[in-house]
């Protein structure tokens, strides 16, 4: 485990000077020994001061349990990251909001994950996945993360949006300027860049929804969803909730299934032995995919605010302070998980992780994730002996979004 | 031991002694009945055990309480007689009870 000269060693720190919002601790990949120390001597960890305030970090998967199944006195507004919204950009959406406005929000949009869609879904994702990977150059050095996995994930947002097709690539754009800001998450995306983005986001999609109003076109996308159900269908009258429900939807569909796909490579690639398993017994895919994503946890925190003043695990918090439950930490923690540090493709009960949170907030595309995972593996598994990783992976600067931006590899056909 | 039924949505049926005292989730993983995936653990969270209680074991298998209630919420597939099987304990009374499962959990 590499740390860089720059981030001190946290076993070098005194406790209360352990700071795990600082981004670069997730670029250089160093995020190992500081919540094992957190987990270990301090799991309910306050920092009196970082780059976003005051905060405390739950990193224990018991803790992280109960905080995330009490939504009475750990609220998820104003925000569910570290870093508050901007006054310029003051957006709104159901991840942020409690029960019930919560409620009526998130089940305007969920039918478009209902089993039925699922099913009719899988047929077009897979042809999809199959035009990508006969497409990829065989003998040549290329990066996987655009070559495969934001192509992929782009290619099913603008599905879920029926957004134009050609015009894709702008959701991934929106989608990295809404997570990667440094107020926010520590990221390095200019401010100004931002805010003119996510103006133009705004703007497309309120075309778009005056464009689709009453058209009587019966698909199942976000927008007509939102249009249709009756506690949504003003929604574009409140341009900010309406943009931050994109960006949930853009963000929640795109960085998490865009990591997951570039982190099994990573994966399988630092432990072959787990590779020669797979190629063993394909039937293994659904377990691995379960595995990848707790292994990489692509979203790394959610953050609440204490509704009151609430003793847990001995400590006082106080109304207002932030809590911050990462579930980087309780992926890895090794009173919950077997062995966590390990990348074990049949673990007894792989779908024990809490990557999609849990209480009411849990994704609630957990289902097209792992279906896309699975089927992206599926078509790999008949076309590639490997997929070899020839480079060190570089990594996204965020607190929030577990992200690999450049994954050189070579495929090698079976 | 209480006799308990877990229909999966493709018809297939699985009797079950059931272990008083011990959630309907638990005994249903403990004797490999398949369709439940309990992410959570039993913890109410994650809303993958979900099961629909057959008539007239309503009032046996008792009440929603309102974490179960929320997490019962964000199923689209959520019916009236809709329960996580991790909230069920199971009783000598329940003898006979049939509950089925649904096409996914999510
Ligand atoms: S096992 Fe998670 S809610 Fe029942």
């Amino acid at each position: 485990m590499n740390v860089a000269q720059d981030l001190p060693h946290p076993s070098d720190l005194a406790l209360e000077d352990i700071d795990v919002s600082d981004s670069r601790i997730y670029q250089q990949d160093a995020w190992r020994p500081y919540f094992e120390r957190l987990r270990k001597e301090d799991p309910v960890h306050y920092v009196a001061d970082s780059q976003f305030g005051p905060f405390w970090s739950i990193t224990r998967w018991e803790d992280i349990v109960a905080v995330d199944s009490n939504f009475e006195d750990f609220s998820s507004e104003p925000a569910i990251v570290i870093g508050d919204n901007s006054e310029e950009l003051p957006i709104a959406n159901f991840i942020s909001m409690d029960p019930p406005k919560h409620d009526v929000q998130r089940r305007a949009v969920q039918g478009v994950v209902a089993p039925k869609n699922l099913a009719e879904m899988e047929a077009l994702i897979r042809s999809r996945v199959v035009e990508i990977l006969d497409g990829l150059p065989v003998g040549e050095t290329f990066n996987w993360v655009d070559r495969v996995s934001i192509n992929l994930t782009t290619q099913m947002l603008a599905t879920l949006f029926d957004f134009p097709f050609e015009e894709r690539f702008k959701l991934t754009y929106w989608s990295d300027l809404g997570a990667g800001s440094p107020e926010i998450a520590g990221g390095d995306v200019d401010p100004e860049e931002r805010l003119a983005g996510l103006h133009d986001c705004l703007e497309t999609f309120t075309r778009i929804w005056h464009e689709r109003k009453d058209d009587g076109v019966e698909t199942l996308d976000l927008i007509r969803m939102l249009q249709r159900d009756p506690n949504t269908k003003d929604m574009v009258d409140d341009p900010m909730e309406y943009l931050g429900n994109l960006l949930l939807l853009i963000i929640g569909g795109n960085d998490t299934t865009r990591n997951s796909a570039s982190a099994g490579v990573l994966a399988l690639n630092q432990n072959p032995a787990e590779y020669e398993k797979l190629r063993a017994n394909p039937a293994l895919i659904p377990s691995m995919v379960s595995e990848v994503i707790r292994w990489q946890t692509p979203l790394m925190h959610m953050r609440r605010t204490a509704n009151k003043d609430v003793e847990f695990q001995g400590k006082q918090i106080r109304k207002g302070d932030k809590v911050v439950m990462w579930y980087l930490s309780g992926n890895h923690d090794e009173t919950a998980i077997e062995n966590p540090n390990s990348f074990i493709i049949d673990r007894e009960n792989p779908r024990k992780h809490m990557s999609f949170g849990f209480g009411v907030h849990r994704c609630m595309g957990n289902r097209l994730a792992e279906m896309q995972l699975r089927v992206l593996w599926e078509e790999i598994m008949q076309r590639f002996s490997k997929v070899e990783v020839v480079g060190e992976p570089e990594r996204v600067k965020s607190n929030f979004v577990r992200g690999i931006s450049n994954l050189p590899v070579r495929v090698h056909p079976l | 031991m209480p006799k308990v039924t877990l229909i999966e949505h493709n018809g297939a049926s699985h009797t079950i002694d059931a272990e008083v005292g011990k959630s309907l989730m638990m005994n249903a993983i403990d004797n490999g009945v398949p369709g439940i995936d309990a992410d959570c653990g039993g913890a109410c969270a994650c809303g993958t055990c979900h099961c629909f209680v057959e008539e007239p074991w309503a009032a046996v298998t008792g009440g929603v309480e309102m974490l179960e209630e929320s997490m019962l919420g964000m199923r689209p597939d959520r019916a009236e007689n809709s329960r996580l099987s991790c909230q069920i304990e199971v009783s000598d009374d329940m003898d006979g009870l049939v509950v089925r499962l649904p096409e996914y959990q999510m």
